[in-house]
Protein backbone atom coordinates (compact mmCIF):
# COMPACT_ATOMS: atom_id res chain seq x y z
CA UNK A 1 0.00 0.00 0.00
CA UNK A 2 1.50 3.23 -0.85
CA UNK A 3 1.21 6.19 1.99
CA UNK A 4 -1.88 7.72 0.35
CA UNK A 5 -4.12 4.22 0.42
CA UNK A 6 -2.91 3.85 4.22
CA UNK A 7 -4.30 7.06 5.12
CA UNK A 8 -7.53 6.73 3.33
CA UNK A 9 -7.61 2.99 4.81
CA UNK A 10 -7.49 5.02 8.40
CA UNK A 11 -10.39 7.29 7.19
CA UNK A 12 -12.78 4.40 6.34
CA UNK A 13 -11.43 2.58 9.54
CA UNK A 14 -12.68 5.51 11.85
CA UNK A 15 -16.01 5.72 10.28
CA UNK A 16 -16.84 2.25 10.88
CA UNK A 17 -15.45 1.85 13.81
CA UNK A 18 -18.16 5.43 14.86
CA UNK A 19 -21.03 3.61 13.11
CA UNK A 20 -20.12 0.53 14.98
CA UNK A 21 -20.25 1.89 18.23
CA UNK A 22 -22.94 4.20 18.05
CA UNK A 23 -25.06 0.95 16.83
CA UNK A 24 -23.79 -1.25 19.88
CA UNK A 25 -25.10 1.80 21.98
CA UNK A 26 -28.27 2.14 20.27
CA UNK A 27 -28.64 -1.35 21.42
CA UNK A 28 -27.75 -0.97 24.65
CA UNK A 29 -30.61 1.86 24.95
CA UNK A 30 -32.88 0.11 23.22
CA UNK A 31 -36.63 1.66 23.81
CA UNK A 32 -35.22 4.28 26.60
CA UNK A 33 -34.64 6.65 23.96
CA UNK A 34 -38.16 7.09 23.25
CA UNK A 35 -39.66 10.13 24.36
CA UNK A 36 -42.85 8.76 25.40
CA UNK A 37 -44.94 5.43 25.56
CA UNK A 38 -47.99 5.18 23.66
CA UNK A 39 -51.32 4.01 25.57
CA UNK A 40 -51.36 0.18 23.78
CA UNK A 41 -47.58 -0.05 25.17
CA UNK A 42 -48.47 1.24 28.76
CA UNK A 43 -51.66 -1.56 28.50
CA UNK A 44 -49.17 -4.30 27.86
CA UNK A 45 -47.16 -3.30 30.96
CA UNK A 46 -44.42 -2.07 28.82
CA UNK A 47 -44.15 1.37 30.97
CA UNK A 48 -42.44 1.91 34.23
CA UNK A 49 -44.78 0.96 37.40
CA UNK A 50 -44.76 3.34 40.64
CA UNK A 51 -42.62 5.29 38.88
CA UNK A 52 -43.06 8.68 37.06
CA UNK A 53 -43.02 8.00 32.31
CA UNK A 54 -44.40 9.81 29.64
CA UNK A 55 -47.91 8.96 27.95
CA UNK A 56 -48.16 10.25 24.41
CA UNK A 57 -51.93 10.25 22.52
CA UNK A 58 -54.54 11.86 21.05
CA UNK A 59 -56.78 13.80 23.16
CA UNK A 60 -59.89 12.22 23.10
CA UNK A 61 -62.64 14.31 21.38
CA UNK A 62 -65.33 15.54 24.24
CA UNK A 63 -63.34 14.36 27.11
CA UNK A 64 -62.07 17.17 28.34
CA UNK A 65 -63.42 18.73 31.39
CA UNK A 66 -62.10 21.36 33.43
CA UNK A 67 -62.58 22.91 36.89
CA UNK A 68 -60.60 26.05 37.44
CA UNK A 69 -56.99 24.35 37.08
CA UNK A 70 -58.07 21.06 37.41
CA UNK A 71 -58.52 19.20 34.00
CA UNK A 72 -59.11 15.71 33.54
CA UNK A 73 -59.31 14.21 30.00
CA UNK A 74 -58.80 10.90 27.71
CA UNK A 75 -55.67 10.18 25.84
CA UNK A 76 -55.71 7.28 23.16
CA UNK A 77 -53.91 5.92 20.03
CA UNK A 78 -57.34 4.44 18.73
CA UNK A 79 -56.61 1.22 20.79
CA UNK A 80 -56.21 1.83 24.10
CA UNK A 81 -57.25 4.86 26.09
CA UNK A 82 -56.59 6.55 29.45
CA UNK A 83 -58.60 9.16 31.48
CA UNK A 84 -55.86 12.16 32.69
CA UNK A 85 -56.13 14.21 35.41
CA UNK A 86 -53.81 17.46 35.68
CA UNK A 87 -53.55 20.63 37.60
CA UNK A 88 -51.96 23.63 35.85
CA UNK A 89 -51.89 25.82 32.77
CA UNK A 90 -52.65 23.91 29.35
CA UNK A 91 -50.28 25.07 26.14
CA UNK A 92 -51.74 26.72 23.43
CA UNK A 93 -51.81 24.21 21.23
CA UNK A 94 -53.77 21.89 23.41
CA UNK A 95 -57.28 20.78 22.20
CA UNK A 96 -59.67 18.30 21.66
CA UNK A 97 -58.10 16.12 18.83
CA UNK A 98 -54.45 16.86 19.38
CA UNK A 99 -51.61 15.15 20.10
CA UNK A 100 -50.24 15.52 23.77
CA UNK A 101 -47.40 14.39 25.57
CA UNK A 102 -47.60 14.23 28.98
CA UNK A 103 -45.38 13.05 32.01
CA UNK A 104 -47.12 11.28 35.22
CA UNK A 105 -47.54 8.11 36.94
CA UNK A 106 -50.77 5.37 37.05
CA UNK A 107 -52.43 5.79 40.34
CA UNK A 108 -55.44 2.85 40.56
CA UNK A 109 -55.69 3.18 36.71
CA UNK A 110 -55.85 6.81 36.25
CA UNK A 111 -52.83 9.18 35.07
CA UNK A 112 -51.92 11.75 37.42
CA UNK A 113 -49.59 14.10 35.40
CA UNK A 114 -47.67 16.87 36.39
CA UNK A 115 -46.53 18.32 32.76
CA UNK A 116 -48.95 18.28 29.94
CA UNK A 117 -46.81 19.70 26.21
CA UNK A 118 -48.66 19.42 23.28
CA UNK A 119 -47.48 17.79 20.16
CA UNK A 120 -47.37 19.57 16.58
CA UNK A 121 -47.36 17.98 13.86
CA UNK A 122 -45.11 18.50 10.62
CA UNK A 123 -48.84 19.90 8.58
CA UNK A 124 -48.45 23.70 8.25
CA UNK A 125 -51.43 25.85 6.31
CA UNK A 126 -53.09 28.98 6.81
CA UNK A 127 -56.46 28.99 8.73
CA UNK A 128 -58.77 29.10 5.00
CA UNK A 129 -57.23 25.52 3.92
CA UNK A 130 -57.79 23.88 7.20
CA UNK A 131 -61.24 24.86 7.28
CA UNK A 132 -61.89 23.87 3.56
CA UNK A 133 -60.40 20.50 4.72
CA UNK A 134 -62.43 20.16 7.61
CA UNK A 135 -65.44 21.00 5.29
CA UNK A 136 -64.19 18.20 2.69
CA UNK A 137 -64.24 15.49 5.69
CA UNK A 138 -67.54 16.27 6.84
CA UNK B 1 -6.35 16.63 -13.58
CA UNK B 2 -4.44 16.13 -10.57
CA UNK B 3 -2.54 19.31 -11.62
CA UNK B 4 -4.49 21.36 -11.84
CA UNK B 5 -6.73 20.42 -8.59
CA UNK B 6 -3.18 21.05 -6.70
CA UNK B 7 -2.51 24.38 -8.77
CA UNK B 8 -6.18 25.52 -7.38
CA UNK B 9 -6.21 24.39 -4.30
CA UNK B 10 -2.37 26.24 -3.67
CA UNK B 11 -3.04 28.87 -1.27
CA UNK B 12 -1.40 31.30 -3.38
CA UNK B 13 -3.99 30.95 -5.96
CA UNK B 14 -6.62 30.43 -3.60
CA UNK B 15 -5.93 34.06 -1.74
CA UNK B 16 -6.31 35.62 -5.27
CA UNK B 17 -8.93 33.77 -6.68
CA UNK B 18 -11.64 34.28 -3.85
CA UNK B 19 -11.14 37.66 -3.47
CA UNK B 20 -13.44 37.89 -7.09
CA UNK B 21 -15.60 34.88 -5.71
CA UNK B 22 -16.60 36.82 -2.17
CA UNK B 23 -18.98 39.76 -3.98
CA UNK B 24 -20.82 36.84 -6.48
CA UNK B 25 -21.60 35.27 -2.79
CA UNK B 26 -22.57 38.40 -0.65
CA UNK B 27 -24.79 39.68 -3.59
CA UNK B 28 -27.01 37.18 -3.44
CA UNK B 29 -26.67 36.75 -0.18
CA UNK B 30 -28.79 40.20 0.84
CA UNK B 31 -30.94 40.06 -2.08
CA UNK B 32 -32.44 36.61 -1.29
CA UNK B 33 -32.56 37.92 2.24
CA UNK B 34 -34.66 41.19 1.60
CA UNK B 35 -37.34 39.05 -0.88
CA UNK B 36 -37.24 36.16 2.07
CA UNK B 37 -37.85 38.90 5.16
CA UNK B 38 -40.86 40.07 2.59
CA UNK B 39 -41.77 36.92 2.05
CA UNK B 40 -41.44 34.96 5.56
CA UNK B 41 -43.55 38.33 7.42
CA UNK B 42 -46.27 39.67 4.53
CA UNK B 43 -46.86 36.95 1.75
CA UNK B 44 -47.10 33.96 3.41
CA UNK B 45 -50.31 33.78 5.78
CA UNK B 46 -50.44 32.16 9.26
CA UNK B 47 -50.85 28.97 10.25
CA UNK B 48 -53.89 27.19 11.12
CA UNK B 49 -52.90 26.09 14.71
CA UNK B 50 -49.67 28.46 15.85
CA UNK B 51 -50.53 31.79 14.56
CA UNK B 52 -47.77 34.06 13.71
CA UNK B 53 -45.66 31.61 15.58
CA UNK B 54 -45.08 30.01 12.40
CA UNK B 55 -42.65 32.17 11.28
CA UNK B 56 -40.00 31.40 13.69
CA UNK B 57 -39.46 28.55 11.68
CA UNK B 58 -37.90 30.58 8.36
CA UNK B 59 -35.48 31.10 10.66
CA UNK B 60 -34.97 27.94 12.72
CA UNK B 61 -35.43 25.30 9.59
CA UNK B 62 -32.91 26.91 7.57
CA UNK B 63 -30.74 27.85 10.14
CA UNK B 64 -31.04 23.94 11.51
CA UNK B 65 -30.15 22.58 7.79
CA UNK B 66 -27.22 24.92 7.94
CA UNK B 67 -25.91 23.42 11.28
CA UNK B 68 -25.68 19.70 9.36
CA UNK B 69 -24.45 20.68 6.09
CA UNK B 70 -21.76 22.72 7.67
CA UNK B 71 -20.51 19.65 9.66
CA UNK B 72 -20.74 17.58 6.57
CA UNK B 73 -18.24 19.94 5.04
CA UNK B 74 -16.03 20.17 7.85
CA UNK B 75 -15.92 16.06 8.08
CA UNK B 76 -15.43 15.70 4.25
CA UNK B 77 -12.90 18.95 4.21
CA UNK B 78 -11.30 16.49 7.46
CA UNK B 79 -10.92 13.49 5.32
CA UNK B 80 -9.71 15.52 2.35
CA UNK B 81 -7.28 16.68 4.44
CA UNK B 82 -6.23 14.08 5.57
CA UNK B 83 -5.77 11.52 2.99
CA UNK B 84 -4.82 14.14 0.24
CA UNK B 85 -2.79 16.09 2.27
CA UNK B 86 -4.28 19.51 0.93
CA UNK B 87 -3.62 22.63 2.61
CA UNK B 88 -6.68 24.21 2.12
CA UNK B 89 -8.95 21.69 2.90
CA UNK B 90 -7.79 21.90 6.71
CA UNK B 91 -7.99 25.42 6.29
CA UNK B 92 -11.83 25.55 4.92
CA UNK B 93 -12.58 22.44 7.85
CA UNK B 94 -11.12 24.85 10.43
CA UNK B 95 -12.58 28.12 9.45
CA UNK B 96 -16.29 26.59 8.91
CA UNK B 97 -16.20 25.13 12.87
CA UNK B 98 -17.77 28.18 14.22
CA UNK B 99 -20.28 29.67 11.73
CA UNK B 100 -21.48 25.59 12.53
CA UNK B 101 -21.49 26.15 15.44
CA UNK B 102 -23.19 29.74 15.57
CA UNK B 103 -26.27 28.49 13.31
CA UNK B 104 -26.42 25.33 15.94
CA UNK B 105 -27.14 27.95 18.37
CA UNK B 106 -29.70 29.98 16.39
CA UNK B 107 -31.18 26.42 15.54
CA UNK B 108 -31.84 25.49 19.68
CA UNK B 109 -32.45 29.08 20.54
CA UNK B 110 -35.37 29.79 18.15
CA UNK B 111 -36.41 26.04 18.52
CA UNK B 112 -36.89 26.52 22.72
CA UNK B 113 -38.57 30.26 21.55
CA UNK B 114 -40.99 28.29 19.86
CA UNK B 115 -41.32 25.62 21.87
CA UNK B 116 -42.75 27.66 25.08
CA UNK B 117 -46.06 28.86 23.63
CA UNK B 118 -46.70 25.75 21.44
CA UNK B 119 -45.40 23.00 23.16
CA UNK B 120 -45.23 24.44 26.24
CA UNK B 121 -41.59 23.77 27.47
CA UNK B 122 -38.35 25.56 26.73
CA UNK B 123 -36.72 22.36 26.22
CA UNK B 124 -37.29 18.53 26.32
CA UNK B 125 -34.89 16.11 26.33
CA UNK B 126 -36.14 14.25 23.25
CA UNK B 127 -34.19 12.40 20.29
CA UNK B 128 -34.08 15.73 18.23
CA UNK B 129 -33.25 18.23 20.94
CA UNK B 130 -30.82 16.24 22.48
CA UNK B 131 -28.99 15.43 19.66
CA UNK B 132 -28.98 18.67 18.00
CA UNK B 133 -27.30 19.83 21.50
CA UNK B 134 -25.14 17.07 20.84
CA UNK B 135 -24.05 18.92 17.67
CA UNK B 136 -23.01 21.89 19.33
CA UNK B 137 -20.83 20.44 21.65
CA UNK B 138 -19.41 18.67 18.97
CA UNK B 139 -18.72 22.00 17.33
CA UNK B 140 -16.96 23.37 20.44
CA UNK B 141 -15.11 20.02 21.40
CA UNK B 142 -13.63 20.76 17.52
CA UNK B 143 -12.91 24.43 18.22
CA UNK B 144 -11.40 23.77 21.03
CA UNK B 145 -8.91 20.83 20.13
CA UNK B 146 -7.98 22.77 17.40
CA UNK B 147 -6.45 25.23 19.67
CA UNK B 148 -5.07 22.84 22.27
CA UNK B 149 -2.21 22.39 19.89
CA UNK B 150 0.54 24.71 18.97
CA UNK B 151 1.67 23.23 15.53
CA UNK B 152 -1.54 24.00 12.64
CA UNK B 153 -0.87 20.53 11.16
CA UNK B 154 -1.32 18.48 14.25
CA UNK B 155 -4.38 19.95 15.33
CA UNK B 156 -5.74 19.78 11.59
CA UNK B 157 -5.15 16.20 11.92
CA UNK B 158 -6.29 15.79 15.50
CA UNK B 159 -9.77 17.91 14.55
CA UNK B 160 -10.20 15.74 11.53
CA UNK B 161 -10.36 12.86 13.44
CA UNK B 162 -12.51 13.99 15.46
CA UNK B 163 -14.83 15.77 13.02
CA UNK B 164 -15.16 12.48 10.81
CA UNK B 165 -16.01 10.30 14.30
CA UNK B 166 -18.91 12.99 15.23
CA UNK B 167 -20.36 12.87 11.63
CA UNK B 168 -22.00 9.69 13.00
CA UNK B 169 -24.42 11.92 14.75
CA UNK B 170 -25.60 13.53 11.41
CA UNK B 171 -27.63 10.93 10.53
CA UNK B 172 -28.81 10.32 13.57
CA UNK B 173 -30.06 13.95 13.98
CA UNK B 174 -31.72 14.04 10.80
CA UNK B 175 -33.57 10.70 11.62
CA UNK B 176 -34.08 11.21 15.36
CA UNK B 177 -38.14 12.12 14.27
CA UNK B 178 -38.58 8.65 12.35
CA UNK B 179 -36.40 6.38 14.91
CA UNK B 180 -37.97 7.68 17.55
CA UNK B 181 -41.06 8.33 19.36
CA UNK B 182 -40.41 12.21 19.47
CA UNK B 183 -42.05 15.91 21.20
CA UNK B 184 -40.32 17.33 17.69
CA UNK B 185 -42.28 17.01 14.62
CA UNK B 186 -41.52 14.91 11.46
CA UNK B 187 -39.68 16.36 8.41
CA UNK B 188 -42.66 18.70 6.21
CA UNK B 189 -40.08 18.86 3.44
CA UNK B 190 -39.47 15.28 1.46
CA UNK B 191 -38.57 14.22 -1.33
CA UNK B 192 -42.38 12.52 -2.35
CA UNK B 193 -44.33 15.62 -0.35
CA UNK B 194 -44.16 18.86 0.63
CA UNK B 195 -46.51 19.34 3.68
CA UNK B 196 -47.28 23.28 4.08
CA UNK B 197 -48.80 25.70 1.89
CA UNK B 198 -46.39 26.90 -1.05
CA UNK B 199 -46.01 30.78 -0.08
CA UNK B 200 -44.78 28.80 3.82
CA UNK B 201 -42.25 26.43 1.32
CA UNK B 202 -40.87 29.46 -1.04
CA UNK B 203 -40.12 32.09 2.26
CA UNK B 204 -38.38 28.51 3.68
CA UNK B 205 -36.37 27.77 0.20
CA UNK B 206 -35.66 31.74 0.13
CA UNK B 207 -33.69 32.01 3.56
CA UNK B 208 -32.47 29.04 3.34
CA UNK B 209 -30.40 29.89 0.08
CA UNK B 210 -29.66 33.22 1.47
CA UNK B 211 -27.98 31.44 4.47
CA UNK B 212 -25.89 29.33 1.74
CA UNK B 213 -24.27 31.89 0.84
CA UNK B 214 -23.80 34.00 3.68
CA UNK B 215 -21.93 30.88 4.46
CA UNK B 216 -19.87 30.49 1.33
CA UNK B 217 -18.90 34.62 1.48
CA UNK B 218 -17.72 34.01 5.56
CA UNK B 219 -15.77 30.86 4.92
CA UNK B 220 -13.96 32.61 1.49
CA UNK B 221 -13.16 35.50 4.21
CA UNK B 222 -12.24 33.66 7.05
CA UNK B 223 -9.95 31.21 4.76
CA UNK B 224 -8.17 34.09 3.19
CA UNK B 225 -7.23 35.60 6.91
CA UNK B 226 -6.06 31.88 7.82
CA UNK B 227 -4.21 31.54 4.49
CA UNK B 228 -2.26 35.15 5.43
CA UNK B 229 -1.66 34.01 8.59
CA UNK B 230 -0.29 30.43 7.77
CA UNK B 231 1.90 31.40 4.76
CA UNK B 232 3.37 34.18 6.32
CA UNK B 233 6.49 33.36 6.06
CA UNK B 234 5.92 32.91 2.48
CA UNK B 235 7.62 35.16 -0.06
CA UNK B 236 4.38 36.28 -1.40
CA UNK B 237 2.26 37.61 1.15
CA UNK B 238 5.64 39.01 1.92
CA UNK B 239 4.68 40.85 -1.35
CA UNK B 240 1.34 41.77 -0.89
CA UNK B 241 2.26 43.11 2.92
CA UNK B 242 4.79 45.19 1.29
CA UNK B 243 2.77 46.08 -1.59
CA UNK B 244 -0.23 46.95 0.94
CA UNK B 245 2.44 49.24 2.62
CA UNK B 246 3.31 51.55 0.13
Amino acid sequence: MTKRQNRMAFVALLIAGAILAVTLLFRALGSNSNYFYDPTQVAQGKAPVGRSFRLGGLVVVGSFKREDLKSTFDVTDNKNKFSIEYTGILPDLFREGQGIITTGSLVNGKFIATEVLAKHDENYMPPEVADALKEAKE
Amino acid sequence: MWKWIQAFASPRNFYQTSEKIIPWLMVPFIGLSLIGLYWSFVVSPADYQQGDSVRIMYVHVPAAWMSLFIYVVIAIAGGIGLIWQIKLAHIVAKVSAPIGAAFTLLALVTGSVWGKPMWGTWWAWDARLTSELILLFLYLAYISLHNAFDNPKTADKASAILAIVGSVNIPIIYYSVEWWNSLHQGSSIGVTKISMQIDMFIALMLVSFAFKFLYGALVLMRARDEVLVREQNSRWVREIIVGVGK
